[in-house]
This record gives structure tokens, C-alpha cells and sequence, in this order.
């Protein structure tokens, strides 16, 4: 089990430290391999598990505090387990797929060590036993995510993004900081099993986080630990670096950005759901700001013209649903949701790799078009992937996200009459950008520049390392939504590692009211949201294949309200002007104020000024002449003699 | 008593104590020359000797005259780089004045 976890760490340590000197191909056959046994481990144990096997341990002491012990731990439970296996079977596809995207780059074995570390902190992430431990996965994905962001470090442009990345999230840590020391502050463990017995001792306290403030102190911890979810999982409004972070590498942008470390907070929430069950003021705040994310996200996904920033915006997107679905406390469905995306979107990310490298690197929408005949394979698994996103049956994406959108109907939490419209209409949307995207790429008449000069090379159907993951990853996105839907949702999969307080019923009335695939199919035409994602393809059609000029004069029309939606909501503006620079203005006053008045001119200037200022009257002592020395020494020694009676 | 009697030890440290009164008055009055400076700090080792010797016979202890031999020896000594000074001090200076010298005035 143990293996799982530090193949790919032994792997991004030998090819990261000596990955110059060896041949290209030990690289990614170093890691590939390292990877691909961690993978099938993991589904080993995903069987195992299944069977009842539970694992929840300590293997190694680093801290011990005296009244309780800081460790290196694992659970392994059904949540766990699940987590581990997406991770490594999505990054066993894209080590893959990187051999053949990454071909020609300089930086090829630097890029294997890091995505390979990436593996690694995520899956110590996942199968932690304590807080500390957890904190480490979830820095190191940060650090990997920066890393790899800026993984073209020529480009001034992936710097500031990774850069970005780095300090939103950031913002996201400093909350889950909180969290996690409020809860080991009052409860003097780190270890999750021991939390949870004990989360019922919390009820009740309060916590002043400001001075004469006093704050129930189990919501004050679940709104801190979800600040940390919202940072990781680009919930709004921390949400600005996912599109920002598409400046990396295409199967960077599947792994991290999509698969798996954006839903690490996801995983947060529902790992932590004993906690978050005691709060329904937090569940309600869940509640709002994912469906805020869900609906406002996809909007902007209509206007991007980059392919991967469509796919970027549709992953905050559905972030947004599995937040929904946390908030209304059907933790199975967001991590069914997360499962079923984490599938149908590194698939996206990869096809739309695979043009972007059949385009020579060009990823704007607008000089695509007609690619479906170039790259059938392409096509055909980008359009899986994206009757999956928008949720049509039977591909994956319907029977997860569905769900969502029933649970938020039964819940009673504040809020989720809201989620409900903005879930419904955010179907709409998603079909809209997806189809918009499609039609724009592969259909219609190609846009994409022609070079007739000697070397360029037409665009071609993309190598087998990279559609055979295309292919892998489209048959779950195809099967995993029937095939695991009643063991996930319905089944006791998850047996006790997710909590679910008994007046939080939306899951239980969503259990009663299913009756078994078959009756599942026939309820299709009676759900909203069905016709709404056939009705955003048929607009989605109409506006980019139909009547191209249409969306000009309803852009002309509208020109404030695109002008508002290019600029994501001044989302980016507010940060830059007012954050950024409200710091960099107050830095200055600082200097001025504290630096050069408080800190140099007085503390530094001012015992100059006395010493000096002493020193000029007192050397006037100081004659030069030695029968003033002489005195003063007889002097001296009288005053030393008769006064103490000293010698 | 004081006249055509033995000198006793009250004598022998009452002529201490004024040639030590002599040599300090020496030091801080002297204004002129350096060389008298000099000369009263061998005045001045000179009346600890006549002590030490005193207390020696009085006391019949020998080790008070082997101190003054050292003190003989440590005022050699003193004096020789006392006069080398005061010759560096003449030749940078042309004079051994001690009211001009006073480059340690602050």
C-alpha cells in the first residue's frame, strides 16, 4: 500500500535529480512505470476495500507533543481509495499522453519529475490519517500546480500565472490554517478518526477570532476549512487562477486543473463531513457560493475564444455542481460528479491538446474549424467527452450531475431553491460553451492559417501516445456513470466514511425515489434539464454554424455586457487595482511611516544623537594633560580607600 | 623620642609617606618637565621600597626585601622605556614641555 504512495515519489526523485543525464526515453519509462504499478495497486486495493478491507494507522512518530503525537498515518477507506484510484489512473494517462505531447521540449524529464511529485502529494493528500499530513499533499499539489504552471519559464506570462496560482491559493491555505489550528487547538489531535468521535464535545463553544466577537466555533471551523476548499477548488470568489493556469502545458491543465487537485477541496469537505454535518449555516454558504460558481462560470465559458480556457471556465463550472452537491450534504454525488469529471474532463483537456499540437500550438478558437475529418479520433472522443459534460444520457456526466440538481430540490437548506434555478440554467449554459467549442474546432470551414513554406506540416490525426489515452479515458466517460451510479449513490460503497446527519435528507429522499436504471431512462423526458441541454446544442448550432453573424450583432447589441463578460466580471481588475496595488500603497506608507521614521529615524538615529550629544560634553573631560590624569588617578584611589574602604 | 634614640618603624614609614606625598606633588604640580615626572615615579617606588623594608625588619621576614629587589628591578625596567619615550617625544617634538603636550585631548 505504502508502495502506491512513494513510487511515483522515488520516480520524481530519480528523474528530477538526474533526469539531464539519462536518455529521454528512461524518463517517462521510469515514471510511466512507476505510475502505472502505483495505478494497478491502487485498483488492487479499490477491490480490497470493496471487500471490507480497512486500513487506519500511524506508521511513524514525527512530533511527539507530550499530550499527543504528530504522525505520518493512513486511512484507507472507500473514499480514499477511490480518490487514490482516479488520481493514479488519470496521471497513468497523462504520463502517457505527455510522450507524445511533450515530444520536442527541452524540458522533458524536468516535466515527468514534477507531474510525478505532483502523483505523489496528491495521493499523500487523499490517503492521510491526520490534518498535518493532509496539509502537506495540499501544499505540495500547490507547489507542483506552481511548478507546472510555470513550466515554460520563458514566458513571462506563464510566470505571472503561476504566480497567481501561487498567492490565490494562498489566501484558500491561510483559512484551511485556521481551520485545522482551531480544531487541534480545542481538541488536541490532528488524527481524523479521533476528530470525529469527539466533533459532538465542540458543540455549543465559541471562539473569538476578533476581540469582543464571540463566534459559534464549529461553523468558524467549517468556514475556515471550506475558505481553504473555495481556494484550491476555484470556488468565486477565489476562482481567478484556474483560467489564468491554462498558460501550462495541456496534460497539466487535464491533470491538475480539471482531474484532480482542483478537487482536492472537494475531497476536503467530504472527508471532513462530520464536521461540516454540525452547520447548516456553513451547508447553506456551500449552498450559495457553488451555485454562484456554477451558473456565473459557465456564462463566461460563452465568450472565451481560447479552446482551453472554455474547457477551464466549464471546469469552475461543474467545481461549482460538486459544491452543490457537498452543500446539500450528498457528499456520494459530488464524489461521484468528481469521478465521472474527473473522467469526461481530462479528456477534454487532452483532445483539446491534441489539436492545440496538430494546430503548431494555436489555441485560439477563431482559427479553428473543419478538424473533424483531419482528426476523426480526436473528434469522436471530444464529442464523448462533451455529451458526457453536458450531462445527455446515457453518458456519464447525466447520471452524476443530475442527481445534483434533484438532491437540491429535496434539501431544505436555505439557499437551494436558488442552487436548483442556478444548476438548471447552468445546464443550459454548459451545453452552450461545449457545442460552441466543438462547432467552432471541428466543424464548419477551417480557419487555421496555411503555410505552403518548406517544414510546416499540415495538421495530422495526433501520435498513439496521445489518442490511446483520448480512447482509455472515453470509455468511462462513457460507462462509469451506469455502471457505478447505484453502488456509489445508492449502495453502501462509502459505508461510514461519509456522515450525513439524519435531518439532512436530500440523499435518503433521492434513495427512495430510485428505482433502478431502467426507470431512471424513462424519467429523462420529464426532467427540465434534459431539454435544456438539447436546447443550449441546438443554439450553440444556430450561433457558430447556422447563422455565424448572429453572435456579432448580438455582440455589437450588447456590447456593455460583453465588454463585462470578456473581462470576467472585473473579477481580475478588482484584484489587480484594488488588492494588489491597495498593498503595494499601503507597503509604501509602511516604509515610509515605519521604516524610515519609526525604525531609522528612531531607533537607529536616535541613540546616535544621544551618544553624540553626550560625548560632546562629556570630553571636555579629557584634557590631554597627564598631571590631570595623575590627580585623577590619586584622587581616585583616596576617594577608593576612605569612602569603601577598598585595598 | 625623638631625638638621639634608635629610629623606630613609625619613622621609617613617616619618611615614607613623605616621599610619596613628594612624589605625587611631583606629578600633578610639575608643569614643565616630563623628566621630573619620571623621577618622581622612581621617588614614588622608592617609599614603597623603604616600607617594605621597614616591615621586613620588623617583622624579621626576609620575603619583604626580596619584593623590593623585583621593585628595583620593575623600576629599571619602567624607567628605561619611560626615558625612550621621552626621547621619541623630544625628537618628534623638539621639547618635553608637559603643559603643550596634550594631543589626547578630546
Amino acid at each position: 500500500m505504502l508502495l502506491i504512495i512513494l513510487l511515483p515519489l522515488i520516480a520524481a526523485i530519480i528523474v528530477g535529480f538526474w533526469g539531464r543525464r539519462l536518455p529521454r526515453g528512461a524518463s517517462h519509462l521510469i515514471c510511466c512505470s512507476a505510475v502505472g504499478i502505483s495505478m494497478v495497486l491502487s485498483f488492487y486495493l479499490l477491490w480490497r476495500v470493496n471487500q471490507g478491507y480497512r486500513f487506519d494507522d500511524d506508521i511513524y512518530t514525527w512530533l511527539d507533543l507530550g499530550f499527543t503525537r504528530l504522525t505520518i498515518g493512513f486511512l484507507i477507506d472507500p473514499l480514499s481509495v477511490l480518490m487514490m484510484a482516479i488520481v493514479t489512473f488519470i496521471s497513468f494517462l497523462v504520463h502517457v499522453y505527455t510522450i507524445g505531447y511533450m515530444k520536442d521540449d527541452k524540458g522533458y524529464a524536468r516535466f515527468f519529475a514534477y507531474i510525478s511529485f505532483f502523483t505523489f502529494a496528491m495521493l499523500m493528500l487523499v490517503s492521510a490519517n491526520n490534518f498535518l499530513q493532509m496539509f502537506f499533499g495540499w501544499e505540495g499539489v500547490g507547489l507542483a500546480s506552481y511548478l507546472l504552471i510555470g513550466f515554460w519559464y520563458t514566458r513571462e506570462s506563464a510566470i505571472k500565472a503561476g504566480m497567481k496560482a501561487f498567492l490565490m491559493n494562498r489566501v484558500g491555505d491561510f483559512g484551511f490554517i485556521i481551520g485545522i489550528s482551531l480544531l487541534f487547538a480545542t481538541l488536541k489531535t490532528a488524527n481524523f478518526s479521533e476528530i470525529f468521535v469527539r466533533i459532538d464535545e465542540l458543540q455549543g463553544l465559541t471562539v473569538s477570532l476578533f476581540p469582543d466577537y464571540e463566534l459559534p466555533l464549529i461553523t468558524t471551523i467549517c468556514v475556515a476549512l471550506f475558505f481553504g476548499a473555495m481556494g484550491k477548488s476555484a470556488q468565486m470568489p477565489l476562482h481567478v487562477w484556474l483560467p489564468d493556469s491554462m498558460e501550462g502545458p495541456t496534460p497539466i491543465s487535464a491533470l491538475i486543473h480539471a482531474a484532480t487537485m482542483v478537487t482536492a477541496g472537494i475531497f476536503m469537505v467530504a472527508r471532513m463531513s462530520p464536521v461540516f454535518e454540525w452547520s447548516d449555516t456553513v451547508l447553506s454558504l456551500i449552498i450559495i457560493i457553488g451555485a454562484t460558481t456554477a451558473v456565473f462560470m459557465a456564462i463566461l465559458g460563452l465568450v472565451q475564444n481560447d479552446i482551453k480556457r472554455v474547457i477551464a471556465y466549464s471546469t469552475l463550472s461543474q467545481l461549482g455542481y460538486m459544491t452543490v452537491a457537498l452543500g446539500v450534504s450528498a457528499y456520494s454525488i459530488a464524489l461521484f460528479h468528481l469521478m465521472t469529471h474527473a473522467f469526461f474532463k481530462a479528456l477534454l483537456f487532452l483532445a483539446a491538446g491534441s489539436v492545440i499540437i496538430a494546430l503548431h500550438h494555436q489555441q485560439d478558437l477563431r482559427k479553428m474549424g473543419g478538424l473533424r475529418r483531419i482528426m476523426p479520433i480526436t473528434y469522436i472522443t471530444t464529442l464523448i467527452g462533451a455529451w458526457a459534460l453536458i450531462g445527455l444520457p446515457p453518458f456519464a456526466g447525466f447520471f452524476s450531475k443530475e442527481p445534483i440538481i434533484e438532491a437540491t430540490k429535496y434539501s431544505t437548506l436555505t439557499g437551494h431553491h436558488y442552487a436548483y434555478i442556478a444548476l438548471t440554467i447552468g445546464v443550459f449554459l454548459t451545453a452552450c460553451y461545449t457545442f460552441r467549442m466543438i462547432f467552432l474546432a471541428f466543424h464548419g470551414q477551417p480557419r487555421f492559417d496555411v503555410h505552403h513554406d518548406r517544414g510546416y506540416q499540415a495538421p495530422k490525426e495526433s501520435p498513439l501516445a496521445v489518442t490511446v489515452p483520448l480512447i482509455l479515458l472515453a470509455i468511462p466517460s462513457i460507462f462509469a456513470g451506469f455502471l457505478f451510479i447505484k453502488p456509489m449513490l445508492f449502495g453502501n460503497f462509502f459505508d461510514r466514511s461519509l456522515v450525513v446527519a439524519s435531518e439532512h435528507h436530500a440523499m435518503v429522499d433521492l434513495t427512495e425515489n430510485w428505482h433502478g436504471i431502467g426507470a431512471y431512462f424513462l424519467h429523462i423526458p420529464s426532467t427540465p434539464a434534459f431539454w435544456l441541454a438539447l436546447l443550449g446544442v441546438v443554439v450553440a448550432w444556430f450561433f457558430t454554424l447556422r447563422q455565424p453573424q448572429a453572435s456579432a450583432v448580438l455582440i455589437r447589441t450588447f456590447t456593455p455586457l460583453y465588454k463585462f463578460l470578456i473581462n470576467h466580471f472585473y473579477f481580475d481588475a478588482f484584484y489587480e487595482k484594488i488588492i494588489a496595488r491597495g498593498t503595494v500603497a499601503f507597503s509604501r506608507m509602511s516604509t515610509l511611516v515605519v521604516e524610515t521614521m519609526g525604525i531609522e529615524g528612531f531607533l537607529v538615529e536616535m541613540p546616535i544623537k544621544i551618544v553624540r550629544w553626550s560625548a560632546s560634553l562629556l570630553r571636555h573631560l579629557q584634557t590631554g594633560y597627564l598631571y590631570h590624569y595623575a590627580l585623577a588617578m590619586v584622587l581616585g584611589l583616596l576617594l577608593l580607600i576612605t569612602r569603601w574602604g577598598m585595598i | 623620642m625623638m631625638i638621639g634614640l634608635e629610629p623606630t618603624l613609625t619613622h621609617y614609614l613617616l619618611l615614607s609617606a613623605a616621599l610619596l606625598t613628594i612624589s605625587i606633588i611631583g606629578m600633578i604640580a610639575n608643569r614643565r618637565n616630563m623628566l621630573t615626572i619620571l623621577m618622581a615615579i622612581e621617588l614614588l617606588l622608592l617609599s614603597s621600597n623603604i616600607n617594605f623594608i621597614a616591615f621586613s625588619a620588623f617583622l624579621g621576614d626576609m620575603n619583604g626585601q626580596v619584593m623590593t629587589m623585583f621593585v628595583l628591578a620593575t623600576a629599571a625596567a619602567e624607567s628605561a622605556i619611560g626615558l625612550a619615550l621621552l626621547i621619541v617625544v623630544f625628537r618628534r617634538r623638539g621639547e618635553i614641555t608637559v603643559e603643550t603636550i596634550n594631543i589626547l585631548k578630546g
